[in-house]
């Protein structure tokens, strides 16, 4: 609760603050100083189950230790996000506290999204989840890539919506007492009924959209590469798996019972993700557009989670979103930096700035899952779900195939980064163009997050514990 | 002598590791050297200390079991049989070798070089002493992750491409191989805080049925044989050895294919005996073709690296029949040779490095006439490829009789077939020696000079070994036989 209210109230603080703001610096440390408050505020909520705020949301809302964890998560990656890429955020235009707002009202659909308990709860979640990005897509106003990207996604994503309200309403139509609680929806107890079973379809449809999973991706690599890197880096990661959340929560409370009756249609989402994700990465020059079908292809390794849907997968679900989202956060967070977004251009970056190559080399060992890091211990909390489920074994092996193909793209990187010279008269221009902009701090964090990285490989129960509470 | 807080096969994990890391920060070069070698002896000592310590007869400082991951039953289960003993002592032994054999090489960043070799030794010792599964896979891919930087980055002109190719094959092995471990997980029993267990023991007390052991068997064998590499899948290992820096070849060839052979002998045939006994035949069958095809081709070879790499596959394919034979003679054969092929390859990568470093050569077509030049280097040499033929006398000769004998009781066949290979060995290896050393001394050769007292002493210290192991054995046999025993016992 403490979350939902804080985000929506700090992005209002931060809308009108524009006004008084007089420096572009200044949006930043209020957003920083205001994130870290309200995370707290989610911490001592989830510690001791009270929130500041007492509500009576007619059981339309709940807050338990998963969603309360997955929310410290998501508000703890946009924390890092933050201070990595706040002052890349300022260089995407001149309404920079409009950028913190929207951002912050992002969070407060994330949050709804992983609180819902009723069906009208989580499509607010998801709207509003969607619109401020549209708004961000778009933010770099002159580009015209930026500007088709903002109205592709948002044709497509108006569209998804619709597709989810449809669904919405079969299921309201399908329940004969007319109820919106996920918990009520009145599966049967053989076969599913007609008018559920099509609502259901429809609604795995969005969700399938809003997680860029096949054969929904289409709009994915487009807008990510259109889209203010600062802002790519965002949307591929907290939203992302904020979706997800919405996903498996919807899936395991309203269609939980019956598990094997659409179990197949999701093994067959995520092989077509993984396999589309993987294959079309390796084709991929330009680094932004290969981490947006690579982040495809993570998407196809999630949707294991759903498709095992048990408490290994939950567990596994959250520390993929923090394993994820931190490489992630950090290969954008480089990449932004980066005067040339091909693979070229990382050549010799291992000479001209050892730091940002070797946490460059985590986090993207770290996606491809080696390892000594969190995405090693989220790949195999993902599997283990699989195979506990105990069927459809083709789908465990397919995902490994993929996750070897995906070791080939990332890797690429990091050959570029430590084994190729830079071209001579571009070598320079890089690492000038490189100098300016890296601070010591910068660095710093980049460290801290590559350390984050492996402290959560060792020892991934940092994360997963905090659902025992 | 230790406690129970800090043992021995901690030390021998953690002390490279540690050592390792040190390497990167140390800026003057000689330091990083010195300090190199001197980590890597101390190690050696560690590793000879733990070879008396079982004398003591206590378990206190050789097994170690930290509940690392409660919830999900994996531990930081670190523990020195006979066989882990065996191979950590060959690791201990090899990196003062070839640090000291390398000496004078000059790379590129040399701390990061040095670093990452110390690391590559810290994971191989982990792959070699862990007792839980997780744990190994963790090691077991850990151990990778240095060697494809090292390969990577210092290596020869297609070096990018041939290692990772060598990445790849390994990587979607071990992929393979997690999905089986996981799969054997589920089927354990719990601890106290979790359903299932990782640890080897629970490992071994799944009882599988025979269609189960079947699948699960190919998902590991795929990871070792390509570790080892086994005839199908060695196409990365040519390409890698010829391009590695030799320092990393001797480390590949001498120790990490060891890794296929350990995985085999630890994991796969207390695991799934029923499948191993189903598919030896398979197996045996393709190790006896690789055997065969490994040495037509290294007779055909110009390359010196490429020559050694391709006896080396033929090597380990009659280690791998022999395993598969499950006779208690056979592996007690693969014990030694395990040891014995290391310490003779390392050997040979030492000459041939010694030969490129003067001559700036590998092509045996160039090269000619090297005895007059060097003799010393020539008397060495002579011994190890004595020794790579199996001659009695030479340590390899006690493996390989032992592993044939096993063979032969299996299926006198597959023992005539393979025991082409020991000609084609003698062969290959003899022509070798007699283009490259003997002959007429021509042009470039005529600028060889004779091997300084260091490299002398360590080929020294090779050949010992070798006269060591061919004349004494018992030691080794000694150390493995309960290994060999425990694992002869889950076929009865």
């Amino acid at each position: 609760m403490n979350a939902i209210i804080l985000t929506a109230v700090w992005g209002i603080v931060m809308m009108f603050g524009g006004v008084f703001f007089k420096s572009k610096a200044t949006p930043k440390y209020w957003a920083i100083a205001g994130l870290t408050l309200i995370i707290i505020a989610n911490c001592l909520e989830l510690r001791s189950g009270e929130p500041f705020f007492n509500v009576d949301v007619k059981y339309m809302l709940s807050f338990n230790s998963f969603n309360l964890t997955f929310i410290t998560v998501a508000l703890a990656s946009t924390l890092l996000f933050f201070l990595l890429s706040g002052r890349d955020i300022e260089k995407v235009g001149a309404n920079v506290s409009e950028y913190f707002a929207l951002i912050f009202f992002v969070l407060c659909g994330v949050c709804l999204a992983a609180t819902f308990n009723t069906l009208l709860i989580l499509f607010l979640g998801i709207e509003i989840m969607s619109i401020p990005l549209y708004i961000l897509t778009g933010s770099d106003k002159r580009n015209l890539k930026s500007n088709e990207a903002s109205l592709k996604y948002f044709l497509m994503g108006v569209f998804s919506t619709g597709i989810m309200l449809m669904g919405i309403a079969f299921l309201y139509g399908g329940n004969s007492e007319g109820s919106f609680f996920i918990n009520n929806i009145n599966v049967g107890d053989g076969k599913m009924p007609a008018m559920i079973a099509i609502g259901m379809v429809f609604i795995m449809i969005a969700m399938s959209f809003k997680v860029s999973a096949a054969p929904f991706h289409f709009w994915t690599p487009d807008v990510y590469d259109g889209a203010p890197t600062v802002f790519t880096s965002f949307m591929a990661t907290i939203v992302k798996v904020g979706g997800f959340i919405a996903f498996i929560r919807l899936f395991e409370n309203s269609f939980g019972k019956v598990h094997g009756q659409w179990q197949v249609l999701i093994a067959i989402i995520a092989a077509a993700t993984l396999f589309i994700g993987n294959l079309t990465a390796v084709f991929q020059q330009s680094v932004k557009r290969m981490l947006a079908y690579s982040s495809i292809a993570q998407a196809g390794f999630m949707l294991l989670a759903i498709f095992a849907l048990n408490d290994t997968a939950k567990e596994g679900l959250i520390l993929y979103s923090a394993a994820y989202s931190l490489a992630t956060i950090g290969i954008f967070a480089i990449l932004i930096k980066m005067p040339d977004y091909t693979i070229q251009g990382f050549n010799g970056l291992g000479k001209q700035q050892p730091v940002l190559a070797v946490t460059a080399t985590v986090f993207l060992l770290s996606l491809t899952g080696i390892p000594l890091t969190a995405g090693f211990q989220s790949k195999l909390f993902m599997l283990m779900a699989a195979l506990r489920y105990g069927k459809q074994y083709w789908l465990v092996l397919f995902a490994v195939l993929c996750a070897a193909v995906s070791a080939y793209y990332y890797f690429k990187i990091i050959q570029a980064m430590f084994f190729k010279d830079a071209d001579q008269h571009l070598g320079e221009n890089t690492s000038t163009a490189l100098g300016n902009d890296i601070t010591p701090a910068f660095k710093l964090l980049l460290m801290i997050t590559a350390l984050l990285i492996i402290v959560l490989g060792v020892f991934p129960s940092l994360v997963t514990d905090w659902l025992h509470y | 002598m230790f406690g129970n807080d800090i043992t021995l096969p901690h030390l021998l994990i953690f002390f490279p590791l540690i050592a390792g890391v040190i390497t990167f920060f140390i800026k003057n070069d000689g330091g990083v050297k010195a300090w190199s070698l001197l980590s890597a002896i101390i190690t050696f000592i560690i590793s000879i200390a733990s070879l008396y310590y079982r004398n003591n007869n206590e378990l206190s400082g050789l097994a170690f079991n930290y509940e690392w991951l409660k919830y999900m039953g994996a531990s930081f289960a670190v523990s020195l049989d006979g066989m882990g003993r065996l191979l950590t002592f060959l690791t201990a032994f090899s990196f003062p070798v070839i640090f000291i054999a390398t000496y004078r090489n000059s790379y590129k960043n040399l701390k990061a070089f040095y670093g990452l070799m110390l690391l590559s030794q810290a994971g191989l010792m982990g792959v070699f002493l862990s007792s839980d599964a997780l744990l190994f896979y963790f090691f077991w891919e850990l151990a990778l992750i240095p060697v494809y930087f090292l390969c990577s980055r210092w290596g020869g002109d297609k070096r990018i491409h041939s290692t990772f190719k060598f990445f790849i094959y390994t990587f979607t092995g071990s992929l393979l191989m997690l999905i089986g471990i996981i799969y054997v997980y589920l089927q354990t029993g719990g601890t106290a805080y979790s359903e299932h267990s990782f640890a080897m023991q629970s490992f071994y007390s799944v009882i599988f049925i025979p269609s189960q052991q079947s699948w699960l068997f190919w998902l590991f064998f795929i990871a070792f044989a390509v570790k080892m590499p086994i005839f199908p899948f060695h196409t990365w290992q040519p390409d890698t050895y010829e391009q590695a820096p030799t320092a990393v070849t001797m480390v590949l060839s001498g120790i990490m294919v060891k890794m296929g052979v350990f995985g085999v002998i630890r994991w796969l045939l207390p695991l799934f005996p029923l499948a191993v006994a189903k598919f030896d035949n398979i197996v045996i069958g393709l190790s006896v073709i690789g055997m065969i095809y490994a040495s037509l081709i290294a007779i055909k070879q110009d390359d010196l690296k490429r020559l050694v790499a391709y006896s080396s596959i033929a090597h380990i394919g009659l280690m791998c029949a022999a395993i598969f034979t499950t006779k208690s003679m056979a592996l007690e054969g693969v014990m030694i040779q395990m040891f014995s092929h290391g310490i003779n390859i390392i050997g040979m990568w030492i000459v041939v490095d010694l030969i490129e470093k003067q001559l700036g050569t590998r092509k045996i077509s160039q090269l000619g006439g090297l005895a007059h030049k060097a003799p010393v280097l020539t008397i060495m040499l002579v011994a190890i490829a004595l020794a790579n033929i199996a001659l009695p006398l030479t340590n390899a000769f006690v493996g390989e009789f032992m592993m044939f004998g096993g063979l032969f009781k299996f299926s006198a066949w597959y023992s005539a077939i393979a025991g082409l290979s020991i000609i084609l060995a003698a062969v290959y290896t003899l022509s070798m020696v007699q283009r490259v050393f003997y002959g007429s001394v021509n042009a470039l050769t005529e600028t060889m000079k004779e091997i300084s007292l260091n490299e002398q002493l360590v080929l020294g210290v090779i050949v010992i070994a070798i006269f060591i192991g061919g004349i004494y054995p018992q030691p080794f046999f000694e150390l493995t036989k309960d290994t060999v025993a425990g694992i002869i016992t889950r076929f009865k």
